[in-house]
């Protein structure tokens, strides 16, 4: 019984079905990988305040909750505000840049990966294309929008919108 | 015994008199024919599903000299046929819809609606949060300064291109029947304006033209298609076809693309991996006056 367990082609077999089983997880991971590289339009970054550095490059970072007075007076923060300041998403080192809450940066244009740390349900309806204004083609490319597009990170509730005019009623003349 | 010998005397009329006469008439008769020949061919047209490919091209030619004729830009009438493997959905998220309308405007500007008398195939319902989903107390004409009014939400409804259709079914003359990638159409030329189909339609999806449409020139949609949004005639029943010009061609309805909110979803309910799909197997979802089964291919959905 021993001998059998030594047999060098039964070794080779297993070294081989682990490697191969590994090749596939690796598969199946940047299959996953490609699935988020969804395809969006630039963020809606405003040219007089981005890139960041612009101002911040070298300006020491405060990190203290205060009245914001001489800039950037027009943000509310509405959006969690009592557990959070502007460093909670802007990455203060790399002032260009966000970061997950793991410290992880990311991109403007990848802002989504953000979001979708506390709005996860969200982000998944998101990503099947269930959430959000959809675009393009029902049977090829769709096209989708970041949820800075629609909704303003720092007060993202949907603003309320003035409809358009009510039908005539039947009878009435335009 | 007594017609015969008033009307026709042999005798008074040499052949050549005769002759003279015959092309005369004949003559008059044809020129009154060119003046309202496509009239009379459009008078005299069958359904649409029984005609030959040459009629329906000459038919296509026909209309598309009309309306380039009266819109003064040239037109394209399509009668393209369903995707094969296509039966389509549609679904609306009442969680996140506002009541802005924008689809119904979309949807005017896009199949060319007459603006006078105002025609409008999307309704957009206004229900008291507290009431639920009430079509009695539902308001169409709420007129607010800003939406989403407190305590209320929106039940936007078109044609919900019923499966088991009770508007087909009345038809007395087969003017309107089920597409094979499931949307309910009309042949306005066939349709003879009896509206049975209004009164079977459990949720008030087809409107009649009671007056001549009118469509200004410069706001007319020429990409049309002849089961869709070709501009229509007096005395016919319309209704939403989930924009038939567009999604024969792969694209979305234009409600779809204009709800700013990104409350309308569409797809093929054949692709497993559609959005129509991901709906129907992920999400709260309902159908209007269920117990009807009339089966509507229209769902509602909470998406939260
Ligand atoms: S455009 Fe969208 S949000 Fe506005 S009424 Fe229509 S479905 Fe509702």
């Amino acid at each position: 019984m021993n001998k059998f367990w030594f047999k060098p082609g039964l070794i080779v077999l297993f070294f081989v079905l682990i490697l191969f089983s590994s090749l596939l997880v690796i598969g199946q991971q940047t299959a996953d990988k490609d699935k988020m590289q969804i395809q969006v339009p630039p963020p809606p970054l405003n040219e007089d305040t981005f890139p960041c550095s612009m101002c911040h490059g070298d300006m020491e970072t405060n990190p203290e909750r205060r009245e914001l007075v001489d800039f950037h007076e027009n943000i509310v923060l509405k959006h969690d505000e009592e557990n959070r300041w502007c460093m909670a998403c802007h990455d203060d080192k790399n002032r260009d840049m966000l970061h997950s809450a793991s410290g992880e940066l990311i991109d403007f244009s990848e802002s989504y990966k953000l979001c979708g740390q506390c709005h996860g349900p969200k982000l998944k309806d998101w990503e099947a294309g269930i959430h959000g204004r959809r675009t393009g083609q029902w049977n090829g490319e769709k096209k989708y929008l970041l949820c800075a597009h629609c909704h303003n990170p720092h007060s993202p509730k949907f603003p309320h919108l003035k409809p358009e005019p009510a039908p005539i009623k039947p009878g009435k003349k335009k | 015994m007594s017609i015969q010998k008033t009307t026709f005397s042999p005798k008074k009329v040499d052949r050549r008199s005769f002759l003279k006469a015959a092309a005369a008439t004949s003559s008059a008769a044809a020129l009154a024919a060119c003046g309202d020949k496509a009239a009379i061919e459009e008078f005299l047209q069958r359904d649409f599903r029984s005609l030959s490919k040459e009629k329906i091209a000459k038919i296509i030619e026909r209309l598309e000299a009309e309306y380039a004729q009266k819109y003064g830009k040239a037109f394209t009438v399509s009668t393209k046929e369903p995707i094969p493997e296509t039966f389509f959905g549609y679904a609306l998220d009442l969680s996140r819809c506002i009541g802005c309308r924008k689809c119904v405007y979309a949807c005017v500007d896009e199949n060319n609606q007459s603006r006078d008398p105002q025609l409008h195939w999307i309704q957009v319902l206004e229900m008291e949060k507290e009431k639920g989903v009430d079509f009695i107390d539902a308001n169409l004409y709420y007129d607010h300064e800003e939406v989403p009014h407190e305590g209320h939400f929106y039940v936007p409804i078109a044609c919900q291109h019923c499966k088991n259709p009770p508007c087909v079914k009345s038809c007395p003359v087969g003017a309107t029947w089920t597409d094979s990638d499931g949307i309910v159409v009309i042949d306005y030329n066939w349709c003879i304006g009896c509206r049975c189909c209004m009164a079977a339609c459990p949720y008030g999806a087809r409107h009649f033209n009671w007056g001549r449409p009118t469509l200004p020139a410069e706001d007319a949609n020429p990409n049309t298609h002849y089961l869709g949004n070709r501009p229509r005639m007096k005395g016919v029943v319309e209704k939403c076809t989930w924009c038939i010009q567009r999604v024969r061609e792969g694209r979305y309805p234009a409600c779809v693309e204009a709800c700013p909110v990104g409350a309308r979803k569409f797809g093929n309910l054949l692709d497993k991996d559609s959005e129509i799909r991901y709906i129907l197997e992920n999400k709260r979802v309902l159908i209007l006056r269920e117990v009807l089964n009339t089966q509507p291919k229209f769902y509602y959905f909470y998406s939260t």
